[in-house]
């Protein structure tokens, strides 16, 4: 995409549609996380409404003081934090993959929603498009 | 409704169980790949199956079934097991897809 | 690819950016902009700044709009808007400033 186009996606009009990321892995074992943050980025080009659901190990993604230098590895933890800026404000966390990992949402390094099962399984109930990781 | 997808082994991934926490009553699941190994008779998952078929409707591929061995007697009574094509029209006729890898 | 400065040289990928990050000084910069026909101002500068503080925060290049609001926050709005970043990097305020700051090219842009 090139600079122009992205400024005229608001020009594009549309259909809004519900997008959702879920996200159940942990970050750095596999390529999923920093996969699905990319997707998230370039999609929020598009003006769709977009929210991300943290489950299971997904949880490990967003937890503070990530340090990567050791194991060669960009650490994408603080992006998290700039997804605001790209209209990504729906951070919707599972609270049982929370507890189950002795975690709390003062663990985290954005500010999230913490929902139960179902709330979570409303939440998904809902979307249009569902992205997988 | 959603239609889940379930790929993994339940005996190697939580994915299934996680599926099962989320999924609605009125969704569907399919398990394919490994995640066919869920829908066999006498595993320690069974009751967790059966307990699904209550309020959901709960699919194995065949395909997948067949390149492992598994003859489609053993599957838990309730799963209805479709072919690619019925796959294809599983997804057509769904919401959306959520697949738990 | 690499461009050579000063005698030394500096690994690129294929489109001019750099591949390591802590490569990067002021000179290498300013050589990146004379390949680009640029003399960098000290209006280039203040939206180079920015984009290094701005990854080194937030471990990502901004895209476009993302820059454009955010300088418009930090600089005030006459130069927060399209046009002002345009006529500084006529290649794209994200694209080309980010390729001058050393950073690698914004999530989004092909």
């Amino acid at each position: 995409m090139s600079d122009e186009d992205m400024m005229d996606d608001e020009a594009g009009g549309g259909v809004v549609k519900k997008f959702l990321y879920v996200n159940r892995k942990a970050p750095y074992g596999t390529i999923y996380a920093l996969e699905s943050l990319e997707v998230v980025l370039i999609g929020a080009a598009f003006d769709q409404d977009v929210s991300l659901a943290f489950i299971d190990d997904g949880v490990y993604q967003l937890t503070k003081g990530q340090q990567t230098d050791g194991i060669g590895m960009k650490n994408f933890s603080p992006t998290y934090r700039a997804l605001e800026m790209y209209d990504v404000e729906k951070l919707y966390v599972d609270q049982d993959s929370l507890t189950a990992r002795g975690l709390n949402a003062e663990d985290l390094i954005v500010p999230v929603e913490v929902l139960n099962t179902t709330q979570m399984a409303e939440l998904m109930e809902t979307q249009d498009v569902v992205f997988s990781f | 409704m959603l239609l889940h997808t379930v790929n993994k082994s339940p005996f190697e991934r939580h994915s299934l169980q996680s599926c099962l926490r989320f999924a609605q009553a009125g969704s569907s699941i399919l398990l394919l790949e490994d995640g066919i190994y869920a829908a066999i008779q006498g595993t320690q998952f069974q009751p967790l199956l059966q307990e699904a078929l209550n309020d959901k409707k709960v699919y194995a591929l065949l395909p997948d079934l067949q390149a492992r061995g598994l003859p489609s007697e053993k599957i838990i009574e309730g799963i209805t097991l479709v072919d690619y094509g019925d796959f294809v029209d599983l997804v057509a006729s769904h919401s959306a897809t959520q697949a738990w890898l | 690819m690499s461009i050579e400065i000063n005698g030394q040289t500096i690994e690129t990928d294929e489109e001019g950016y750099l591949t390591n990050l802590g490569d990067w000084n002021e000179d290498i910069a300013k050589v990146l902009a004379e390949q680009d026909e640029l003399e960098l101002t000290s209006n280039h500068w203040e939206v180079i700044n920015f984009l290094r503080e701005y990854y080194d925060e937030y471990q990502i290049a901004p895209a476009v709009r993302v820059l454009t609001k955010a300088i418009g926050k930090k600089l005030g709005p006459d130069k927060g808007n399209s046009k002002y970043l345009y006529d500084l990097f006529p290649y794209g305020p994200a694209k080309q400033a980010c390729r001058f700051a050393g950073l690698p090219k914004p999530t989004g842009c092909v």
